[in-house]
């Protein structure tokens, strides 16, 4: 059986706009999610559960409100979840690396699955830095993941025993396939997978999961505080992006539009006569 | 004072990518005039010869030194497998700043080095603020919905990726400056290294030349280009202009192009010099994603598209008509 962490982030919703009120996001009103990446890591803890056999922890460091996106993860099908209540630090990519990694340490697990970026901070740092910290090995990106014995994987020669995991990643358009021995770390990328909705059982279950709520003040001893202060970043400002002056609408046959567009964009050298832009 | 600057040099096959020497310009932003030193760090395989010729190169555009990391291990390029050899010489060097291109490698590499050295890290850095006793980072959230401002607070060596396209590329200084490349370039003890993970085949998903977070033009595609055939007439409009081809998610979505070309907030952020949006809608999502470019043009049939709202020029029209007319206008412009 393999015993998998989901790291889970609850996270605004694409589709909100985001208002700037006193140099900080204005969360008021706005509605949260699991963040988009980290669904798709969830997703596939639960085909690897469905066609292994696997224990799913889903961890999130985050404010209270964080408790929705665990309990949606236990109304899919995860098997237990852990809050790791923060309020003050969750800007600070150390810290919460930090929080996890002390909270999944003692866990052995085989797998720690988690989403490419966070669509909010988009820094996509926390994983690979729980992967440092926990020196484990890491595929980012991946667009596929099959888990097993170098023999279950067809594969003849392995440097390493036990289990493995083979994943197609995402490199800038190229498909790469990579082998790490577990434990591992894996981050997922658009395309793994399509993740499912809660079914109304589920939910009833999910309500009998248990979900254990940690303080970071206990995860994290004396050295761990010194790394986080000297890893400090500190935000100054929110800032709204530049407004764009109006456009203007190009009128005429769409031979005319053609022409008066090249031309304008020739006037302004966004593209050039000769050669490559 | 005199800090020193580590640069992460990138590579596409034998030539140094833009992102690198854009990386030189944030480091010498970071130097501020005073008098450190902006070293590089280069990784390959041990039986690469070009190494030398790119660390010549970086050498032109006004790095003052070069190490050089040569492992079989080290192509194709793994972040946990270099990780050890940058770590060591960031140790030695005591950097106050090292620069990372925050490209696919870039992104593992970075994370993972500040967790290593228990440094702090400003991921995807757009916009660097420095005088000379303090240094801000701005840098896209919500997928450029909103910017925030950071600078570092705990102890140096400082990890930050910047966003490719928004810094200038360093230029070539004299190469006559340089009369002993040899003494500014150095082998980096790469014994011991072990892997961690193994890459065992690489395949091309799509035949760009151009990587899209790299692109200066981009062509876009979205649902109204109604079929993987649409983007054929995209693609040569990409080609005529020296730019990539991406699309939206309803376009992924639909099957018509991978997803490796998607843009918006889930998908690749851009900020190319040019934008044209082809049978884009344009949703919130895909906005976030390319609102920040120079200069978006936006064609589409519907006149209440939201594209329009963000665009430079917009043109209602049919993009099937209007599209190859560009192409052969430009054709004959530069003919």
């Amino acid at each position: 059986m393999f015993k998998i962490v989901v790291l889970l982030k609850q996270t605004f919703d694409t589709e909100e706009k985001i208002h700037i009120v006193n140099g900080a996001v204005n969360e008021e009103g706005a509605k949260f999610i699991i963040n988009p990446y980290d669904e798709y890591a969830l997703e596939e803890a639960l085909r690897i559960k469905e066609q292994h056999d696997a224990e799913i922890i889903v961890i999130s460091v985050g404010p209270e409100r964080s408790t929705h996106a665990l309990r949606s993860a236990l109304a899919v099908g995860a098997d237990q979840a852990i809050l790791i209540a923060d309020h003050t630090n969750l800007s600070h990519s150390s810290s919460i690396a930090h929080l996890l990694a002390a909270t999944i340490r003692p866990m052995k697990v085989d797998l720690i699955l988690a989403g490419l970026f966070a669509v909010d901070s988009g820094s996509g740092s926390v994983a690979l830095q729980v992967a440092e910290l926990l020196q484990l090995p890491h595929a980012s990106a991946a667009i596929k993941i099959q888990l097993g014995h170098a023999k279950e994987l067809h594969i003849e020669e392995s440097p390493w025993d036990g289990n493995l995991a083979r994943i197609e990643r995402d490199v800038e358009g190229d498909t790469e396939t990579v082998l790490l021995p577990l434990p591992a770390l894996i981050t997922a990328q658009q395309g793994l997978n399509d993740p499912r909705y809660p079914s109304l059982p589920g939910i009833m279950k999910a309500k009998k999961k248990p979900l254990t709520e940690l303080f970071s003040s206990d995860l994290l001893l004396s050295d761990a505080l010194e790394r986080i202060a000297a890893s400090a970043t500190s935000c100054d400002q929110v800032l709204s992006p530049n407004a764009r002056p109006p456009g203007q609408f190009i009128t005429g046959t769409a031979q005319e539009q053609a022409s008066s567009l090249l031309e304008q964009l020739l006037e302004r050298s966004i593209i050039q006569k000769g050669g490559d832009s | 004072m005199s800090d020193h600057i580590v640069i992460v040099a990138e590579r596409k096959g034998t030539t140094l990518r833009r992102v690198t020497l854009e990386a030189i310009t944030a480091a010498i932003t970071l130097l501020h005039g005073q008098s450190g030193t902006i070293h590089a760090f280069l990784s390959g395989s041990d039986n690469d010869n070009s190494l030398i010729s790119s660390a010549n190169e970086l050498l032109q555009y006004g790095v003052h030194e070069v190490h050089i990391a040569k492992h079989a291990h080290f192509e194709p390029y793994q972040a946990t497998v270099v990780l050890p050899a940058l770590t060591d010489v960031i140790r030695e060097l005591q950097p106050k700043y090292v620069v990372i291109g925050h490209t696919s490698h870039g992104r593992e590499l970075a994370p993972r080095l500040a967790a290593a050295l228990h440094s702090g890290y400003i991921a995807d850095v757009t916009t660097i603020e420095s005088s000379a006793d303090k240094a801000s980072f701005v840098r896209p959230i919500y997928a450029g919905k909103a910017f925030e401002r950071r600078h570092f607070q705990g102890v140096a060596p400082y990890v930050l990726s910047i966003r490719p396209n928004n810094n200038a590329p360093a230029i070539l200084v004299e190469p006559v400056e340089i009369t002993n490349p040899d003494e500014h370039i150095h082998q980096v003890n790469c014994e011991g290294i072990q892997l961690s993970s193994i890459v065992q085949h690489v395949v091309k998903r799509i035949n760009e030349e151009i990587d899209l977070t790299e692109a200066e033009i981009i062509v876009a595609g979205g649902r109204g280009v109604r079929g993987p055939e649409g983007f054929a007439i995209l693609k040569q409009l990409a080609d005529e202009l020296g730019g990539a081809v991406g699309a939206s998610r309803a376009a992924c979505d639909a099957g018509y192009c991978d997803y490796a070309l998607q843009i918006g907030q889930t998908g690749k952020v851009v900020t190319p010099k040019l934008y044209i949006a082809c049978g884009i809608s344009g949703a919130i999502q895909h906005l976030a994603g390319m609102s920040q470019s120079r200069t978006i043009v936006a064609i589409n049939k519907d006149r209440e598209a939201p594209i329009f709202s963000i665009a430079d020029y917009g043109i209602v029209g049919d993009l099937f008509e209007v599209v190859p007319l560009l192409t052969t206008q430009l054709r004959e412009i530069r003919q």
